[in-house]
């Protein structure tokens, strides 16, 4: 089981519900990927219409709705988009995404922190969007966040996890869950998140944009399900050259 | 300041643009300037099925599958200059209304009963009339109700636009017409859109003031259109160079019959105009494009999901028109006459969804006396 702040989850691949051919499509490949968490853009939706066309296929009750603030460009942006989250119904969970950069959308760390720091404040529960920066990872820490969500590759790229090294640090450093987010592209990327100890991963362009996404939302969520039995079974370290199974250590020179 | 070079230089891009060229660009992650011309070259012509995948391919995994829809709305047909191929050209004999604040806050009110979201603010060039004081409270009345508001009005300066920025508009579209200045010349008969240079520096003033989306294009029928792609392509590249905050957007509009009788100079055949797209969006992965009711309801349904992200409905170009659908004075006699719902359902239709609401006012700091207060609702 994973918790955050103070929810549990069977599920550790986490969804969006952004670029689907239809709300329809959304829901029916949220559901096939077991999900229990949901990523949605404040901006494309209208909390206050209980007709939202995203918001009407979603079941409160069993998703964990994730807000997120895509489209700030800084921090002032970001926290008033939590605050109507918060005023309009939304809850206390946000996924802070501050992206000045419209066209990579890669987040920016200064305004991230700042935001953080002061939605922190505020009681919210905090899952910054972040690039894979460990000090910037311990950072959001110290000032409280609940989970960090570094990119594998810059969002809607599909691929893979670019930033490994730097992940592997995260991780280890971790004293929140690491949820590894954006860019993975295929389910073995997710894997491999698992594989190396992350928490949990969130997927939604792969899904979303996939010739059958109701099919792809399965199968990420296999990819996620192995890597992290992978994970817990141990895997073995990495190694850059060859080495014998049964080593002949050679030690006999040692006094018993 | 951002420079285009003349058209016979531009020309030189095309010399060695071979089949080898367009296939090696296909499979280039970042075309470049001499990737955009191979696209745009006779050869890739001859290729066309293959650009389309490609645009298609890069569109669905950085936009989704999806088309987002916004509507204009026409406040004035009012114009101080004199362009050739403009139904609001000054000496054109049509009837001229600029709609008054109520008038266009009605016009405003009906399409979002059609559940319009974002609306585009459109004008003739005439600030005397509506200039940006008209704008400020026109916005402060309307940006409750949509999620985006942007203009398509006379060229201002940053401080101006500035302060539309700090009103609630979020985008401001700037057409330089032609990038061919000879053409640009000649088109351009009188007032200050005559001014070839202080038009090109526009797009650039308007990101500088913080607007979000900065919108360029040409107007297509003027010059050569593999030229003008290639100068929208350095128009691009320049402004992303430049203002890095600010998402940019290409218009693709193909001359239409308007009051004057303008004849296109050159003709722009639909094989023509779905290179120019898929070349654009292959060269430029992250730009929005637009594709509007120039176009007719067949050709529109047909590129969905192959380049173009943003589809203009239901539009009406005359000031007025929503209330009044049978007044005369258009800016150019619009192709495709479906209605909102019916465009959606085409979408829909194509296994595409038409995203109504991709904004939010409240990413604006709201002026005193607006909704919000600093802390959430006021």
């Amino acid at each position: 089981m994973l918790t955050i702040a103070d929810r549990t989850f069977t599920s550790r691949l986490f969804g969006g519900t952004g670029k689907f051919a239809s709300a329809q499509v959304m829901k029916d490949a949220l559901e096939a990927s077991g999900s229990e968490m949901v990523t949605v853009a404040l901006r494309r939706v209208d909390l206050q219409n209980p007709e939202d066309d995203i918001m009407s296929m979603l079941n409160r009750e069993k998703y964990l709705f994730l807000p997120n603030t895509s489209g700030a460009r800084d921090a002032d942006e970001a926290v008033r988009l939590a605050r109507l989250a918060r005023a309009s119904g939304g809850g206390n969970w946000l996924k802070l995404e501050v992206t000045p950069d419209p066209r990579t959308l890669l987040p920016d760390p200064v305004e991230t922190l700042q935001a953080a720091e002061r939605l922190v404040k505020e009681d919210f529960i905090v899952l910054p969007y972040i690039n894979a920066d460990p000090i910037l990872a311990l950072r959001l820490q110290d000032v409280g966040v609940a989970a960090v969500m570094p990119l594998g590759s810059p969002i809607g790229t599909n691929q893979g996890i670019l930033t490994l090294a730097q992940v592997e640090i995260i991780i280890e450093q971790a004293r929140v869950p690491v949820v590894v987010d954006a860019g993975l592209g295929a389910p073995s990327h997710a894997a491999q998140a698992m594989e190396l100890g992350a928490d949990a991963v969130l997927v939604n362009t792969a899904i979303a944009v996939a010739a059958d996404p109701v099919a792809m939302a399965r199968a990420f969520a296999l990819g996620v399900e192995a890597g992290r039995m992978a994970y817990k079974a141990g895997l073995g370290r990495r190694l850059s050259r060859a080495e014998p199974s049964s080593p002949e250590i050679g030690l006999e020179f040692l006094h018993s | 300041m951002f420079e285009i070079p003349s058209f016979q230089d531009l020309q030189k891009y095309f010399v060695d643009c071979g089949p080898h060229e367009v296939n090696r660009t296909l499979e280039s992650e970042h075309p470049g300037i001499t990737g955009l011309a191979a696209l745009l070259s006779p050869a890739a012509a001859e290729q066309l099925p293959a650009l389309a995948a490609r645009s298609a391919e890069i569109s669905s995994l950085r936009f989704g599958n999806i088309i987002q829809i916004y509507a204009p709305l026409y406040l004035s047909n009012y114009c101080v200059n004199r362009c050739a191929y403009c139904g609001f050209s000054a000496d054109n004999k049509i009837s001229r209304r600029v709609l008054t604040l109520a008038e266009a806050e009605k016009e405003a009110l009906i399409l979002h009963e059609r559940d319009i979201q974002h609306i585009l603010l459109v004008s003739g060039e005439a600030p005397a009339r509506l200039g940006v004081d008209y704008l400020v409270e026109l916005v402060r009345r309307l940006r409750d109700k949509f999620a985006s508001i942007t203009i398509e009005i006379q060229p201002l300066e940053t401080e101006e636009y500035r302060r539309l920025f700090a009103a609630g508009i979020t985008g401001v579209a700037v057409y330089q017409e032609t990038y061919d200045r000879t053409t640009y010349d000649e088109v351009h008969l009188s007032g200050g859109k005559r001014d070839f240079i202080y038009r090109l520096q526009v797009p650039a003033k308007a990101a500088a003031a913080g607007m979000r989306e900065v919108g360029i294009g040409a107007l297509l029928g003027l010059a050569d259109w593999r030229l003008e792609g290639l100068a929208l392509g350095l128009h691009l590249a320049w402004l992303r160079r430049h203002y890095w905050q600010t998402a940019l957007t290409v218009s693709f509009p193909r001359l239409c019959y308007a009051e004057g009788g303008f004849k296109a100079r050159v003709d722009i055949s639909e094989h023509n105009l779905s290179q120019l797209i898929f070349a654009l969006r292959i060269f430029d992965h992250d730009v929005g494009l637009l594709l509007s009711t120039r176009e007719d309801a067949r050709y529109r349904n047909g590129m969905i999901g192959l380049g173009p992200t943003r589809y203009s409905a239901g539009s009406s170009t005359v000031p007025g028109g929503y209330a009044d659908p049978e007044l005369e004075g258009e800016q150019f006699s619009v192709g495709d006459r479906r209605t909102v719902k019916q465009v959606c359902l085409d979408i829909r239709g194509q296994g595409f969804d038409p995203v109504r609401k991709d904004w939010d006012a409240v990413f604006q700091k709201p002026e005193d006396g607006c909704r919000m207060t600093d802390d959430g609702y006021g």
